[in-house]
């Protein structure tokens, strides 16, 4: 049990500690990314770039896995429909993610930055997402 | 180190964050066979949604987050960043949260795990949400509206 978790919170902290070395704990270093029209800060480019090459290997050796090195089995998912919710969904989102430059993961980690403001956007985050359950009665 | 004609750009500091994020969602991956997704794992921590993942798995994981956070903010000198005004952080909140969850996942689900496994659902949502995140943002800018002090 111990031993199973452990790995989940150094994953955890890595990404706590790669949101906020990379700037996606402020805001205004997100919004400037944004700001693409503007006054552009492309340093988020380098954020998801160096994320995405590091997990792109990861991808690579997963299949050679017969199961995860500190559990028993890969728990991934397989959807693969372009479906209007997805794309909607995802518009709400991008739209939130604009107006407060701040998204899911950054938004908890910056907890112990701004704990007020975090705390604001983390309670309604949740109840954004309770919402949802509960107009659809699943999640 | 500074990129040539944007002088505010951080990049060695962006790609460092970067790997160490790639790094952390490799762990969930290749250690416990998950997808480092902050949104999913919020909403399976709170009991929102449910998942294979257990509810104590899913705390341990975001109390991760702010904690590496702080190590960050104790190893280097950063200037305090500034946040939205509360009524614009809770709307974004809620955008967020009832948006994600619509969509399956956030910038880490489908922006880091799901484009470097080229899932056609990540590509679409990291396409639709960056691109309304850039539209947002030219509007409120083209109205006059400041968000941050």
């Amino acid at each position: 049990m111990i031993s199973r978790n452990l790995p989940i919170l150094l994953s955890g902290v890595l990404f706590g500690a790669g949101l906020t070395l990379g700037g996606m704990t402020d805001p205004a270093r997100v919004r400037g990314f944004l700001n693409l029209f503007g006054d552009w800060d492309p340093t988020l480019a380098f954020v998801m770039g160096g994320a995405v090459i590091v997990m792109a290997i990861a991808w690579q050796l997963q299949p050679k896995l017969a199961r995860p090195i500190f559990a028993d089995t890969f728990a991934l998912p397989s959807r693969r429909d372009l479906t209007p919710r997805l794309i909607g969904g995802s518009a709400l989102f991008g739209i939130g993610w604009g107006v407060a430059g701040l998204c899911p993961g950054p938004g908890i980690a910056a907890l112990v930055i701004e704990p007020i403001s975090a705390a604001i956007f983390v309670a309604a985050m949740l109840a954004g997402m309770f919402l949802i359950r509960l107009t659809e009665g699943n999640a | 180190m500074t990129l040539p004609g944007f002088p505010d750009a951080t990049p060695l500091a962006g790609l460092g964050g970067g790997i160490l994020i790639g790094l952390a969602a490799a762990l969930m991956l290749l250690g416990v066979g998950r997808i480092a997704g902050v949104s999913g794992i919020a909403s399976r921590a709170t009991g929102i949604s449910d998942s294979s993942l257990r509810k104590s798995s899913a705390w341990i994981f975001l109390l991760g987050l702010p904690f590496g956070a702080l190590v960050v903010i104790a190893a280097i000198d950063r200037l305090e960043p500034s946040f939205a005004n509360p009524m614009l952080l809770a709307v974004a909140g809620l955008l967020v949260g009832a948006g994600t969850r619509l969509g399956s996942g956030c910038t880490s689900g489908h922006g880091v795990c799901g484009m470097s496994r080229l899932s056609p659902r990540s590509l679409v949502a990291t396409a639709t949400f960056m691109a309304f995140g850039i539209a947002t943002v030219a509007t409120m800018n083209a109205l006059g509206l400041k968000v941050l002090p």
